[in-house]
């Protein structure tokens, strides 16, 4: 039942990308150029997930459990530390390039773009990199 | 600073869309929505290999199951420099796997649980994405 869960929150997920244009690195990165042609929508994206997700999540986590799972798993991880600035960094410096981040890269895999399957292949390259070379793990 | 192509009801309702995915996740399975966790642990790990893979596989359906609804056609405008594209990839896929987060994980999951770690990831990625874009106009 929980995998169920999984392929409906996708595809619930998926459809807000479309619905807010997300999947458009066009859009996204016109969101990114604040000192040009600003497009302010990615911010109403952000504000719009929030207004619904952080008071439910608030609420929610103060259960016993999860209506499906044994407990709540999730990170609980308060460090600040170079590998947070350096690795947000470089992340914002390859969105900034190509106007693609996880989510909508993955979602316009539907339209079978070769321009964005070839960046999906190239950040699995990325992930599979830092397990590799342990590098989400030394400081 | 010019304002263009500004779409707030689209992109507030498609972030709401975005939230409630986030929520359904959290209150069945117990875990919070962050796309490059959920795609890079999809790739190197046991745990949970197979929910990881059913939400993917839903944000892939997500356009699709759109596009039979609504007959809308999805359009996505998008670099075709292949080297770009796997830079950019690559720096996504290595960045966020190392502050441990991309614009879901951190700038959805993290700011709405209040995490100054998440707060922080998200204002430098914006930086960077922003500076990248100031700096690619000018070359």
């Amino acid at each position: 039942m929980n995998k169920l869960i999984s392929l409906i929150a996708g595809i619930i997920f998926g459809i807000g990308l479309v619905v807010s244009e997300m999947v458009n690195p066009a859009k996204v990165l016109a969101f990114l150029d604040l000192f040009g042609n600003w497009d302010p929508s990615l911010a109403f994206v952000m504000i719009g997930a929030l207004v619904v997700s952080s008071p439910l999540f608030h609420l929610i986590k103060n259960k016993e459990k999860p209506l499906l799972a044994e407990k709540f798993n999730y990170s609980n991880n308060k460090e600040i530390n170079n590998k947070l600035i350096i690795g947000s960094a470089l992340f914002g410096a390859g969105w900034g390039l190509g106007g693609l981040c996880p989510g909508p890269a993955i979602s316009s895999l539907a339209l079978l773009n070769i321009n964005s399957i070839i960046f999906v292949f190239a950040m699995f390259i990325g992930f599979y990199l830092v397990k590799f070379f342990n590098l989400n793990k030394t400081s | 600073m010019n304002i263009v192509n500004f779409t707030p009801i689209t992109a507030t309702l498609g972030g709401m869309i975005i939230g409630l995915a986030v929520v359904i996740f959290f209150l069945f399975n117990g875990r919070l929505v962050g796309i490059s966790g959920i795609a890079s642990n999809a790739l190197t790990e046991k745990d949970n290999k197979f929910d990881n893979l059913l939400f993917l596989l839903g944000l892939i359906l997500g356009p699709i199951i759109y596009s039979l609804f609504t007959s809308k056609e999805i359009n996505i405008t998008i670099s075709n420099s292949f080297i770009l594209l796997i830079f950019a990839g690559l720096l996504v896929g290595i960045g966020t796997r190392i502050s441990g987060g991309c614009t879901s994980g951190h700038g959805i999951s993290g700011i709405g649980r209040f995490s100054l770690r998440s707060i922080i990831a998200t204002i430098t990625f914006m930086i960077v994405g922003i500076l990248t874009v100031l700096i690619k106009n000018f070359i």
